[in-house]
């Protein structure tokens, strides 16, 4: 990843493929384990990322997209 | 149950007799570590002072345990680090558990570097401390009042009057500052009727300091979630004479009697350590708040220690921050006194020790939310990170158990001369000088404990200020020479130390060898560099090459004289 602003286009090959593994991660686990399993999942993608603009942007950008 | 300590009698105080309302230049309230210190600082600075207890014991129990670095170093500076570091017990090692895992998620060694006189941190019980500095202030002469409850307090534009109830009668004193090292409860504060603003934190953690004979390592160890105390937190500490801290975590909805019940207490403690023999030491349940006053100096009032700024224990962050108050007003106040610094320059203490306290309660809150989750999220990030920890060397800079106690780097003062010249390392404006290994007159000795020697207290004629000068380049040790002459007969000296060989050096001067490299290498020192070090051995300027102008404007700037020269100065 050598971006310096968040990625708003698609980059994943196989999006459904990825989608369905995600799912598939947290069949059977308990709310309160699915919980830490995506918040393990988000400390990996974000020390991946490293760059705190980027952080900041993605965390932005999920807090405004709150649609409900 | 309780240890014994030492009482202290109560003197009948000679205003109760005379009528008369005594005054003295200071008068501290409370004889913690924090107003032992401050007495003590100002006693060594030559100021009169007396300290005023509403008690007549040393701390009950063993309550503030860890003493770091900086403030051995202050206790050092003021003639009693060595005795504590004898007594305490000496750590570096932190081990971090997370629930059945018998092995640590995550282990750290705070020993950075050799070549430091005091470790990153010691344990003692806070009484061995209060011992300690009472002795300190006896040998200086000083006086605690024990069983002098001020009750109340008027202040002045010029100074303060205090009313004092005694087991013996009410009498009067005035000072021209009061200090109040009244503590979490601050009755001047509560006189003056100011806010306290903050966060309350809705827990409760028992203490069970216990005395037990292991040979555990004396390494501080952390449990996040442990089968002996599910869903909260536990920590053990060593202490000095086989006494140990078990802190655990209860939570909000406790019955408080029924958890102090001794019997309920050894339950949770053989859980914790099975199989120990042990007896109690002292036993507590505390909760604790992070606030702090808006402004530590109301005029003549000057707060300092846990009457200002409160924060969670993780972190070692009170007794150490309140001590490092005491280390900053102390030569501000000797200044202004003996009319050598504008009133305006306490307005400084203030703004450097805010400054400090609000890194401190960012500090304690931060790890608070990390070993008391308040959420559901908030405790599935915790436990992902401390999942995440041992296989993951990213997560570990996210476990937070306590970030212990560092001096803050005052770069933002407003005394500081910010830099002009490129540097490398830490010693930046407003850090608190490093230590390191010297030789002075063929003594071996360490740089902070000579300069506080050579340069403090009141058996010099000036407050301390000191410039390191790196030597080695012959045209610039000559012009030192001769600065060196003109500094040393200042209203506010500043006495210059050459750092370099007897065989080479600035004549007049006293040259420090810097023996294992510790200051070149700290410091990013080279011939020419000079750094400018306050009474309290913060850093206020440093050079690459400076004339005498510049070290003067740097010394005025960091005593509240806003232009230079505007005290009389010998010409250069």
């Amino acid at each position: 990843m050598t971006s310096d602003t968040l990625a708003l286009t698609p980059r994943i090959s196989d999006p459904d493929s990825f989608y369905e593994a995600l799912i598939e991660a947290h069949r059977g686990l308990s709310e309160e384990a699915s919980q830490r399993l995506n918040a393990r999942l988000i400390l990996i993608l974000a020390n991946q990322i490293g760059d705190r603009k980027v952080l900041d942007e993605a965390l932005a950008l999920a807090i405004r997209t709150d649609r409900t | 149950m309780m240890a014994t300590r030492r009482s202290y009698p109560f003197k009948r105080p000679p205003e109760l007799d005379s009528g008369k309302r005594g005054h003295l230049p200071v008068i501290v309230v409370g004889a913690g570590p924090v107003g032992l210190t401050m007495a003590i600082e100002l006693l060594e600075r030559g100021i009169a002072t007396v300290v005023l207890d509403d008690d007549n014991t040393v701390s009950i129990g063993s309550r503030a345990i860890c003493y770091a670095k900086r403030a051995l170093e202050i206790w050092d500076r003021l003639g009693c680090g060595e005795v504590m570091l004898n007594k305490g017990v000496t750590w570096n090692v932190g081990k971090v558990f997370f629930g059945d895992d018998p092995e640590p998620v995550y282990t750290f060694n705070m020993l950075d570097e050799e070549g430091y006189k005091y470790p990153g941190f010691i344990n003692l019980q806070q009484y061995y401390n209060e011992e300690f500095l009472i002795a300190r202030l006896n040998e200086l002469g000083g006086e605690i009042r024990w069983k002098n409850t001020v009750v109340e307090v008027t202040p002045a534009a010029k100074g303060v009057t205090i009313a004092v109830d005694t087991p013996e009668g009410r009498y009067e004193m005035a000072c021209d500052y009061l200090i109040a090292a009244d503590g979490s409860r601050s009755p001047i504060r509560k006189m003056l009727g100011l806010d306290f603003e903050g966060q309350v934190f809705e827990d409760h953690f028992l203490i069970a300091d216990i005395k037990m004979k292991q040979d555990f390592p004396s390494e501080r160890r952390f449990w996040f979630d442990p089968p002996f105390n599910r869903g909260q937190s536990a920590l053990l500490h060593k202490q000095p004479d086989d006494v140990w801290r078990l802190d655990l975590q209860l939570g909000w909805d406790i019955d408080r009697d029924a958890e102090m019940k001794p019997e309920r207490v050894a339950e949770r403690v053989r859980a914790a350590l099975p199989g120990v023999d042990f007896e109690f030491e002292w036993l507590s349940i505390y909760t604790f708040q992070c606030r702090r006053l808006d402004k530590f100096r109301h005029g003549r009032v000057i707060f300092v220690g846990d009457s200002a700024h409160l924060v969670s224990p993780f972190g070692a962050r009170g007794a150490n921050s309140g001590v490092q108050d005491a280390d900053n007003l102390g030569w501000k106040l000797q200044l202004v006194l003996t009319g050598k610094a504008p009133e305006a320059l306490l307005d400084s203490y203030d703004a450097e020790r805010v400054y400090a306290a609000k890194e401190n309660i960012l500090n304690s809150t931060r790890s608070t939310d990390f070993i008391t989750p308040k959420s559901a999220v908030s405790r599935a990030f915790r436990n992902a990170v401390l999942e995440l920890a041992r296989e993951a060397p990213f997560a570990r800079p996210f476990v937070n158990s306590g970030r212990l106690s560092v001096p803050a780097i005052l770069r933002e003062s407003a005394l500081n001369t910010p830099d002009s010249d490129a540097f490398a390392g830490k010693m930046m404006p407003g850090a608190p000088a490093a230590d390191g290994r010297i030789r002075v007159n063929g003594r071996d000795e360490w740089l902070l404990t000579f300069l506080a020697r050579d340069n403090g207290g009141v058996h010099h004629k000036g407050t301390g200020f000191a410039a390191l000068y790196f030597a080695g380049d012959a045209a610039a040790d000559k012009a030192m020479a001769e600065t060196a002459k003109a500094l040393a007969q200042d209203a506010i000296p500043v006495t210059v130390y050459a750092i370099g060989t007897p065989a080479a050096a600035p004549q007049g001067l006293t040259v420090i060898e810097d023996t294992a490299g510790h200051l070149a290498r700290r410091y990013d020192g080279r011939p020419g560099t000079i750094y400018l070090l306050r009474p309290d051995h913060h850093i206020t300027a440093r050079w690459r090459a400076a004339d005498i102008a510049a070290i003067r404007r740097a010394r005025d700037l960091a005593t509240g004289h806003r232009a230079p020269a505007q005290i009389k100065e010998t010409a250069a």
